[in-house]
């Protein structure tokens, strides 16, 4: 597969297209918005926790296929999780996205988000990846400030 | 072979440029990207450099190198005549009337932060306001609110049309005698747009109002004179016109830099420093503090050396047709709009591909050897405009030729077989 192949694959497409999650959850108790000044990346997202569980998770907003798809994948693995879990899930993501976890050691925390770990072959694309998860992370610390790449 | 009749027939059309020829005075054009053959079609981000602009530096660092104005020795004084000969070729090559008129800076961005410090801040104040239009690069908008939040002063702003146009009735309606401040951009970065900066200067004066013209994205496709146009200050970067980067011009009426007080202070701006009072030197080294970017000074003069011999009919009749021909082929792309269509534009076609996107364009045209800007292009307010994110684009230099065009066009039509 090529490296632009495996960038562009069936799935992340297919999240691009069809994202999971893309609404506004008027019930979230918890926000936050983030930014990639780079390009001008900007998603919203949203959570529902109660009891340290994630109940729901939604997100909003423009950018890329990558960034996209990125977030909608996220949206799916993070519903149900614990607080401490998800935290331990945008480590080991941020991990893989900027080439610092080979993907095989990746893969046996982050499950189907391996199929990410493409974009590290591609430097100017690993905060388009990354944007969502930072933003996921400003949210589970109730940041008021807008999470940026940057 | 559909492109080497391009080729023939651009040469017969441009009286004989001969880009192929030119295209051997830039080494880095001769490079592969991803096993492809490079296509840079971004040079409004910046343009590559002839090889007698990077001899140049070299022979500075080899053979010159040394701090100006102080030296008593040979090395100082052969580096200050060289920084100074390009000067002097700066000030001929926008015909400037004096060399005191002609202030080295970092870039457009110093150029423009320095007018607006030093001029803004001595003679702007509460209530007046300041004109920029709606197609400014961001170099073009923050400097002036940081400005206004200092003095108070309000920003306005002329609105552009659909194709990326001043909207002149409403400049003329915006010009009041609260305006006391204008700048515009000479041609617009994201959009080509080629602004008619003469007939906006005249207005403004007709007010006894200075203008200020960016010019970063002018200089490479057009000869600029500053006397013809009439501006007050004209700010462009060495680095967009086949000069280094981290040096530029900012021209000023000498009778408006008289009156304003230095942007930095420190070395070579001084005559005389007490702790009671320090007399600043006289123009344009006023406004020079601290050791400049002697060899960027050098390899701009060098750089102009390159382009005063080129044949400025022919290359801008090679430009019109790179960007006409880059026009059609990428309308006829199906889900291609472009973005910015008016009438007089200069070198640059920005795009949106539906459903897809400029990132993912980028990524995709990188990998088949061709290099464009993707993004925001530092004009967010004009994405804003227009509706979009962001946009691909392309923008070309002297050096592009028709053929690269159809890589262009070819790298499209792969971005849409992936994205299906």
């Amino acid at each position: 597969m090529s490296e632009l192949d495996e960038l562009y694959q069936e799935v992340i497409l297919d999240h691009n297209k069809s994202p999971r999650n893309y609404r506004i959850m008027n019930d979230a108790n918890r926000k936050a918005e983030g930014y990639n000044p780079l390009c001008g990346d900007h998603v919203t997202v949203y959570l529902h926790l109660k009891d340290g569980i994630i109940q729901d998770v939604s997100f909003q907003g423009s950018g890329c296929a990558i960034s996209k798809a990125s977030a909608s994948m996220m949206t799916a693995e993070l519903k149900g999780k614990t607080e401490a879990a998800a935290q331990e899930l945008f480590e080991s993501v941020h991990k893989m996205l900027t080439g610092e976890a080979s993907a095989n050691a990746a893969t046996e925390k982050v499950g189907k988000l391996k199929i990410l770990s493409g974009v590290c072959k591609f430097p100017a694309r690993v905060k388009c990846a990354s944007l969502a998860w930072h933003t996921v992370n400003a949210a589970l610390h109730g940041d008021s400030q807008p999470a940026s790449t940057e | 072979m559909k492109a080497v009749s391009h080729l023939a027939e651009s040469r017969a059309q441009s009286g004989g440029f001969d880009v192929m020829r030119l295209r051997e005075d830039f080494p880095i054009l001769k490079q592969k990207v991803h096993g492809k053959p490079l296509v840079y079609l971004d040079n409004g981000a910046t343009s590559q450099k002839p090889q007698s602009v990077i001899d140049a530096l070299n022979h500075y660092y080899t053979a010159e190198n040394s701090n100006i104005h102080r030296g008593v020795h040979h090395l100082s004084e052969r580096a200050t005549a060289a920084y100074e000969a390009a000067r002097e070729k700066i000030r001929r090559y926008i015909n400037a009337r004096s060399d005191r008129e002609i202030i080295y800076v970092r870039g457009t961005t110093e150029g423009i932060n320095l007018v607006a410090q030093s001029y803004g801040r001595s003679f702007l104040k509460s209530g007046d306001e300041i004109i920029v239009s709606a197609m400014e690069h961001h170099s073009n908008i923050v400097p002036w609110q940081i400005l206004c939040e200092q003095v108070g002063a309000k920003l306005r702003v002329i609105p552009i049309n659909h194709d990326g146009e001043i909207v002149m009735e409403e400049y003329h309606r915006l010009l009041t005698d609260r305006t006391k401040f204008v700048s515009m951009t000479h041609v617009s970065n994201a959009l080509g747009t080629i602004v008619p900066v003469k007939e906006m200067v005249a207005s403004a004066h007709a007010r006894g109002v200075p203008v200020l013209l960016d010019g970063a994205q002018a200089v490479p496709h057009l000869r600029v004179d500053v006397q013809d146009l009439d501006c007050d200050f004209y700010a462009f970067s060495g680095h967009k016109m086949f000069g280094p980067t981290g040096v530029g011009v900012l021209y000023g009426r000498a009778e408006l830099l008289e009156k304003m007080p230095p942007y930095q202070g420190g070395g070579d701006m001084i005559s005389l420093v007490t702790f009671e009072k320090t007399h600043y030197n006289v123009l344009p080294y006023k406004f020079e503090a601290g050791t400049p970017h002697i060899a960027g000074g050098i390899g701009l003069g060098a750089a102009i050396d390159y382009l005063l011999a080129l044949d400025w009919n022919a290359l801008a009749a090679h430009e019109h047709r790179l960007l006409s021909y880059a026009t059609d082929l990428l309308t006829d792309i199906d889900g291609v709009r472009i973005i910015g269509t008016a009438k007089e534009k200069a070198g640059v076609l920005s795009f949106v591909l539906d459903h897809v996107h400029a990132h993912d364009v980028g990524t995709i045209l990188d990998q088949e050897g061709v290099a464009v800007r993707a993004g925001h292009h530092c004009a967010m307010p004009v994405m804003q405009r227009f509706g979009v994110p962001a946009t691909t684009r392309a923008s070309f230099a002297f050096y592009n030729t028709t053929e690269e065009i159809d890589v262009l066009a070819q790298a499209i039509h792969r971005v849409r077989k992936v994205f299906g």
